[in-house]
């Protein structure tokens, strides 16, 4: 099954309250995907000039300020690591691009989840439940938010196969679905250099998306990509530095459902998520069309 | 009906398992005295909710329903006041479902009988695969609705979507907004006084007022596709 939850706030009271309002959503697709969950917020962005990368170590005792010493000596600036969990946000005093090939260096025995100047992903297997306690998710502000339930079918239950998935600076994606054509588009990938952890369909996904708007392609050209090149159901959303993305395939059997009021948009896999947000009964809804690419930013809607 | 006629059941699924809830409304099939009229509280997108009833009651469902509601419905009166999840009334026999909101994909599928009302949109694939049933969408229709429909009556107030009525069979079909498109052997056909009172009828049946039925167009089957041709009737 699995689901898919998404809010885009705007109003500052929904902002503040970004990550109890996700938590709720997440919770209602609990049974959706009891294998693992995960989420990405955008949220306090990194100082002009730096990034911010979200690692993971599964020891809890990590020592993550050892971590951010050496990315403030390497890059000057502030030594600065926040752990959540067995995850933690560490702020560098250089571009995310920079400070992700430096922590693929020296720091091999991390994970990078996220780099950018505002996202954060945190994922775990086990119930969503237990992960929004264990993660603190609900204290979490942001200007929006992703999140994820898994129910396996492609691939094993790993932190990493868990969704959301990094897709470039500041971008992820997730996906409630299965490709059938993942083994060969992976293969297609890494001979153009896109680096895969696992065997799961939606990490391929979430490669192709990284491949294309490294060739140049904006993130709609990107998804309208997919429907050609990508076979099999899929409903994906898209979290960007600035707003999110809906596409369902053209067939769309796997569930979205749309919600908007002058307060925030929503998006979710079954409405009764969206049912947990204040002014939910008088919100706009439906249901995105198949293969059309929906997507919010600041400036308002564009479909 | 019953010495209980007159009061009301009431269930909160805050405090109630589901399947003791699907089992108490089962047994009304079996009952001396069934329970008339029931309220579901805290359904909170519960799936399956009421599914498989086959008594001459009343169930009331005060939020919202998710996946497969009132499936296989038998005699029963049911109502979502709220909005419904995929598959609403799948297989519905008889009886009456009705939901206040949107019902999402599937609503009706394979229905062979009885009336579904979904009083806003109905999204994708509405009534697919219809045998029998009629359904009345005061808002919305959504694309590939009544795809392979066999028979049954399908009643649109606002618009449909891509595909309507796809490879389509004897069922009818009636849209008072736009088609955004016709899917293949579907085609439009001369709404006659006999049809007009067919709508009229539905839209009775479903608590609409003030519809002219001259208002609708029909469509169904061209009887153009491989199924209809004559010479393949010696391929079964």
């Amino acid at each position: 099954m699995c689901g898919i939850v998404g809010l885009f706030a705007k109003t500052d009271d929904v902002q503040v309250r970004l990550g109890a309002h996700l938590t709720s959503m997440l919770l209602e697709m609990n049974d959706r995907g009891p294998d693992s969950a995960g989420v990405a917020f955008y949220r306090e962005p990194a100082p002009a000039g730096g990034s911010k990368l979200t690692l993971h170590h599964p020891d809890l005792g990590y020592e993550w300020a050892a971590l951010a010493a050496d990315a403030a000596a390497q890059f000057g600036g502030e030594p600065s690591a926040h752990r959540r969990e067995n995850h933690a946000v560490v702020v560098v005093a250089a571009p995310a691009d920079e400070a992700e090939a430096w922590v693929g260096r020296s720091h091999p025995e991390v994970r990078l989840m996220s780099a950018g100047g505002v996202i954060e992903i945190y994922k775990e297997v086990g119930l969503p439940r237990v992960f929004a306690e264990r993660f603190g998710v609900a204290e979490l502000d942001g200007s929006h938010a992703l999140g994820h339930t898994r129910m396996a079918t492609e691939s094993r239950v790993t932190t990493d196969g868990s969704h959301p998935f990094s897709t470039g600076l500041d971008l992820c994606l997730v996906h409630n679905g299965s490709l059938s054509n993942h083994n060969r588009v992976r293969k297609d990938l890494r001979r153009e250099g896109i680096v895969f952890r696992t065997e799961n369909d939606s990490e391929v996904a979430a490669g192709y998306l990284m491949w294309r708007m490294r060739e140049g392609a904006t993130l709609d050209q990107a998804l309208e990509g997919c429907l050609e090149d990508l076979d099999g159901f899929y409903t994906f959303a898209v979290g960007t530095a600035d707003g999110f993305a809906v596409l369902r395939d053209p067939i769309a059997c796997k569930p979205a459902v749309l919600a908007e009021t002058d307060e925030w948009v929503a998006m979710a896999s079954e409405y009764r998520a969206i049912a947990t947000l204040p002014g939910a009964e008088g919100a706009r809804i439906w249901e995105p069309e198949p293969a059309t690419v929906y997507s919010w930013q600041r400036e308002g809607v564009a479909a | 009906m019953s010495a209980t006629a007159g009061t009301v059941e009431r269930v909160d699924l805050a405090a109630t398992a589901l399947r003791d809830l699907n089992q108490r409304l089962h047994d009304q099939a079996k009952a001396a005295e069934p329970i008339g009229h029931w309220q579901i509280l805290n359904p909170s997108g519960a799936h399956a909710l009421a599914c498989g009833l086959d008594a001459p009651i009343e169930v009331e469902i005060m939020g919202h329903a998710g996946y497969y509601c009132a499936g296989m419905n038998k005699r029963a009166t049911v109502t979502v006041h709220g909005n419904a999840g995929v598959g609403l009334a799948e297989n519905i026999m008889s009886g009456v479902v009705r939901v206040t909101g949107n019902a999402s994909q599937a609503a009706a599928a394979t229905g062979r009988g009885g009336l579904v009302i979904v009083e806003g949109d109905a999204s994708a694939r509405c009534g697919i695969s219809l045998k029998g049933a009629d359904i009345v969408v005061r808002g919305s229709a959504g694309h590939m609705s009544a795809f392979m429909a066999q028979t049954g009556r399908m009643v649109v107030l606002g618009d449909a979507g891509d595909a309507l009525g796809d490879s389509i069979y004897e069922a009818r079909i009636y849209v008072r907004g736009s088609v955004k498109s016709l899917g293949a052997d579907c085609v439009e056909k001369e709404l006659r006084d006999d049809h007009r009172d067919e709508v009229a009828d539905l839209l009775a049946a479903a608590g609409v007022e003030g519809v002219d039925p001259g208002e609708f167009r029909r469509y169904g089957s061209a009887r153009k596709l491989y199924t209809f041709h004559v010479d393949n009737a010696g391929s079964y």
